[in-house]
C-alpha cells in the first residue's frame, strides 16, 4: 500500500487520463533520452556498416557460445557497476545525504578480494573465490557503518563525513595491496563479470537482484516511506516516532555494500586490482545517474526505476560516442551538458520559464 | 610570510592563553596555525635539516596553485556552496595554455585566454545556481565534466610548454634573503590571499559574501545584492582555478588532461582544515591558506621519512581532515 503514497494526493484525486500520466511521469524524460540513444547508436550502426555492404542492427540479439550476444547484452553487463553504486546512491540521497565515499569503497573490496585470493592457500577454487568477497563486503559493510556514524550519530554533513572516507579510502586500498597491481586467477571470481548464467551476464543478474531486493523491501513493506520521511525532514520523522538515526545508518551500510560488489565487478573484470583507477569518479556516475532518473539531491522522494534508466542511460552514453565517431573522451563533455540538461528540466524556475513562452500549446493538451 | 607573522602571534599569546581566551571566531584559525607549527616543529626536531627556512619556502612554491584553488574555494564555502570543478579548470587552463602557445599566440592573449574561459566557466555555473535553483553540488559536477571534456578535446595527449619568457618565471629564483629563495608562483599566490583577504573584510562584496553564508534568505530581505555575488563567488573560484591552473604550468610546464585530477579534494580539504565552516558564513582566508601549509607538511613528512609510502598522504590528510570536520561539528553544536 505505500507505494500508492508516492503520488500527492492531489495528483491523484484529479485522477488524469493515461496519455497526461504518461506526460506527467518523471519517468518520461530519461526514458525519451535513452531511446533516443539506441536510435542514435541503430542508426550510426546501420550506416557504417551500408558503407561496406553489410547489415547490421544495434537491438539485434543472438546466442553465441551458449549465451545471449549483442549490443544490448553488452550495455546491460557494463552498466552493472554504475547501477549497484546508482542504486545505494539512491537511497542515501533519499534520506538527504550523499555518499562520495562509493569509489573509494569499491577500491577497497577489490583490493580486499584481490589480496584474499592470492593469499588463499589454493588461488584457483570456489571457495577461496567466495571467502574473497565475503571478507570484501565485510569490510565495505563495517565502512559503511563508518560513515553511517559519522552522519546518523556525529551528526556531520553526509557531504563532509564520507569526504574524509573518500580521501583516505584509496590510501588505504593502496595499503591492502602495498602499492601493487594485484593480478588474480580465479574462474569463479571472473564469473563475476564475465561469466553467464542461463545465458544472461551474471554482473546485470547481480545488479538487476539487488535493485529488485531493494524495490521490494522499500515499496512492499513501510521503509521507503520511512526513508523519504527522514529525506522530507529528520526532525519531524524522529518526533512522528521514525527512528531516523537507524534508517540513515541503514541507508549508508547498505551503499557501502553496494559499492563493495560493484568493487568486487571492476576487480573480476580485469581479474586484478589497480587501488588508484578501481572504481575512479564512479561517485560521480552514480550521482549522475540518480538524478537523471529524476531523485532530486534534496532527499524525500526516490525512484529505482529512474535510477535504473539513469544507469543504463550512462553506459549507453559512454557506448554511443564512439559509434557516432566522436573520440571516447568527449564522453565527459557530453554528461556536462545532460547533467545540465536534466536538472534544467527538473528545476521548476526554468520549467516555468518555458511554459510561459508556449503557454497556449499545454493549455489545450492538457485539458 | 603571513603564516609565519600569525604563528609569532600565537606563540606571543601563548603566556596569555590561561587568563585570556582569544575572540572565538578565530579559534578554528589558531588550532590550525597551532597544528601547522607544532607538525613543523616536530619535523625540524625528527629529521636533520626539516627546519630549515628553505623547507618551508618550498612548500609554497609546490602549493602555490592550491593555494590560490583553496582562496576561490573559500569564497564559494563561505557562501554555503561548493565548487568541484576547479581540478579540472586547472587541467583544462594548462591545455588551453599550451595549446594557444603552440598555435603561436603572444604570452599575454594567452594568459588573458585562460583567464577569461575559466572566469566565463565559473559565471556560467554561478547562473545556473542562482537563477535556475540547481544545486552547487550538480551544476559543479557539471563544470568538473566539461572542462575535463574540453581538455581531452583540445588534446589527448601532454603538450609540452616552451615558450621562453614562460619558462623564464617559471625558474627564475627571487632571492629573499643569503640563500633562501622563492618563485614568482608564490608571489601571485601570496598577493592572490591578500587581495582575497582584503575584499573578503573590506568590500561590501566580501560582506555579503558571509551574510549569504549566514542567511540567505535573511541577506535577501536586507536587501543586499545576493544574486551578484552568488554568481560572483563562482565567476570568483573560476578565476582563481584558472590563475591556479596557469601557477600549476610554471611548476609542470605542460598541458595535459590528466593534470590536477581531484585536486578539488585537497583545496576543500584544506578550506575544512583552515577551519572555514562547509555550511558557510564562518571562516578566514588566510585559515585555507594555512590548511594548504598543513597539507604540504604532511608530503614533507613523508618525503623526509623515506620509510612512509606515498600512500600515507592520503590516509594522513583523511585523518586530519576527520579530526577537524569533528572538532567544527562540537563547536557548531555548542553554539546553537
Amino acid at each position: 500500500m505505500t507505494d500508492t503514497l508516492t503520488p500527492p494526493a492531489a495528483e491523484r484525486a484529479a485522477r488524469p487520463g493515461p496519455g497526461a500520466r504518461i506526460l506527467a511521469s518523471p519517468l518520461l524524460w530519461p526514458v525519451v533520452a535513452l531511446l533516443l540513444l539506441v536510435v542514435i547508436n541503430t542508426l550510426a550502426l546501420a550506416f557504417d556498416f551500408a558503407g561496406r555492404g553489410e547489415t547490421s542492427f544495434f537491438l539485434n540479439v543472438r546466442i553465441q557460445d551458449g549465451h545471449l550476444y549483442g549490443n544490448i547484452i553488452d550495455i546491460a553487463r557494463n552498466s552493472a557497476p554504475v547501477l549497484l553504486v546508482a542504486l545505494g546512491m539512491t537511497l542515501i540521497i533519499a534520506t538527504r545525504g550523499i555518499d562520495l565515499s562509493v569509489g573509494a569503497i569499491a577500491a577497497i573490496a577489490g583490493a580486499v578480494a584481490c589480496t584474499r585470493l592470492v593469499g588463499a592457500a589454493d588461488e584457483g577454487a570456489v571457495t577461496a573465490a567466495i571467502m574473497a568477497c565475503t571478507w570484501a563486503l565485510a569490510v565495505c559493510v563495517l565502512l559503511g557503518l563508518w560513515n553511517g556514524f559519522l552522519v546518523a550519530v556525529l551528526g556531520i554533513q553526509p557531504i563532509l563525513a564520507t569526504l574524509v572516507l573518500m580521501v583516505a579510502g584509496r590510501g588505504l586500498a593502496m595499503l591492502v595491496t602495498d602499492g601493487q597491481i594485484t593480478t588474480v586467477h580465479n574462474d569463479t571470481f571472473s564469473d563475476l563479470a564475465t561469466g553467464f548464467v542461463l545465458g544472461l551476464p551474471v554482473a546485470s543478474l547481480i545488479a538487476v537482484g539487488m535493485v529488485v531486493v531493494a524495490a521490494v523491501l522499500t515499496r512492499r513493506t513501510a521503509l521507503g516511506m520511512l526513508i523519504e520521511a527522514v529525506g522530507i525532514n529528520p526532525e519531524a520523522s524522529r518526533l512522528a516516532g521514525v527512528r531516523a538515526r537507524t534508517i540513515i545508518w541503514t541507508v549508508y551500510v547498505f551503499g557501502a555494500f553496494c559499492a563493495g560488489l560493484a568493487g568486487l565487478i571492476i576487480a573480476a573484470n580485469t581479474n586484478s586490482v589497480n587501488a588508484n583507477s578501481l572504481g575512479l569518479w564512479i561517485e560521480l556516475d552514480a550521482i549522475l545517474a540518480v538524478v537523471i532518473g529524476g531523485t532530486a539531491l534534496t532527499g524525500g522522494r526516490f525512484s529505482l526505476a529512474g535510477t535504473l534508466v539513469g544507469a543504463l542511460f550512462i553506459t549507453t552514453l559512454a557506448r554511443t560516442i564512439p559509434n557516432v565517431g566522436i573520440p571516447s573522451e568527449a564522453n565527459y563533455l557530453f554528461k556536462a551538458v545532460v547533467v545540465v540538461a536534466v536538472c534544467l528540466l527538473q528545476s521548476p524556475r526554468a520549467r516555468a520559464a518555458l511554459r510561459v513562452r508556449r503557454r497556449p500549446v499545454p493549455k489545450g493538451a492538457h485539458s | 610570510m603571513s603564516a609565519a607573522t600569525a604563528t609569532l602571534g600565537t606563540t606571543s599569546l601563548w603566556d596569555k592563553v590561561r587568563t585570556y581566551s582569544p575572540p572565538p571566531r578565530f579559534l578554528p584559525l589558531i588550532v590550525t596555525i597551532a597544528l601547522f607549527a607544532g607538525m613543523f616543529g616536530a619535523g625540524s626536531v625528527r629529521y636533520e635539516n626539516f627546519g630549515d627556512p628553505q623547507v618551508f619556502l618550498s612548500l609554497m612554491i609546490n602549493n602555490a596553485h592550491l593555494i590560490v584553488l583553496a582562496v576561490g574555494m573559500t569564497f564559494v564555502i563561505l557562501t554555503g556552496g561548493i565548487d568541484l570543478s576547479v581540478g579540472s579548470v586547472v587541467a583544462m587552463s594548462t591545455m588551453i595554455l599550451a595549446k594557444t602557445l603552440e598555435k603561436g599566440w603572444s604570452l599575454p592573449v594567452a594568459i588573458v585566454t585562460v583567464l577569461l574561459i575559466a572566469t566565463l566557466l565559473g559565471t556560467v555555473m554561478g547562473l545556473l545556481i542562482h537563477y535556475f535553483d540547481i544545486q552547487p553540488f550538480i551544476a559543479t559536477l557539471a563544470g568538473l565534466f566539461l572542462a575535463r571534456g574540453v581538455a581531452y578535446l583540445i588534446s589527448i595527449e601532454s603538450i609540452p610548454i616552451a615558450n621562453e619568457t614562460f619558462m623564464k618565471w617559471a625558474y627564475e629564483p627571487i632571492t629573499l634573503w643569503s640563500t633562501y629563495w622563492i618563485r614568482w608562483s608564490v608571489v601571485v599566490a601570496l598577493i592572490a590571499v591578500a587581495v582575497a583577504a582584503y575584499v573578503l573584510a573590506f568590500t561590501r562584496f566580501g560582506r555579503t559574501v558571509y551574510a549569504i553564508g549566514g542567511n540567505e534568505s535573511s541577506a535577501m530581505l536586507m536587501g543586499l545584492r545576493v544574486g551578484v555575488v552568488k554568481v560572483g563567488v563562482y565567476a570568483v573560484s573560476g578565476f582563481c582555478a584558472g590563475l591556479g591552473g596557469l601557477l600549476f604550468a610554471l611548476n609542470t610546464p605542460s598541458g595535459n588532461s590528466l593534470h590536477a585530477v581531484g585536486m578539488e579534494l585537497d583545496a576543500i580539504a584544506a578550506a575544512v582544515i583552515g577551519g572555514i565552516l562547509l555550511t558557510g558564513g564562518r571562516g578566514y582566508v588566510v585559515g585555507a591558506l594555512v590548511g594548504v601549509l598543513v597539507l604540504g607538511v604532511i608530503q614533507t613528512f613523508i618525503i623526509f621519512d623515506g620509510t612512509l609510502t606515498s600512500w600515507w598522504t592520503r590516509i594522513a590528510i583523511g585523518v586530519l581532515l576527520l579530526v577537524f570536520v569533528v572538532i567544527q561539528r562540537l563547536m557548531t553544536r555548542r553554539q546553537t
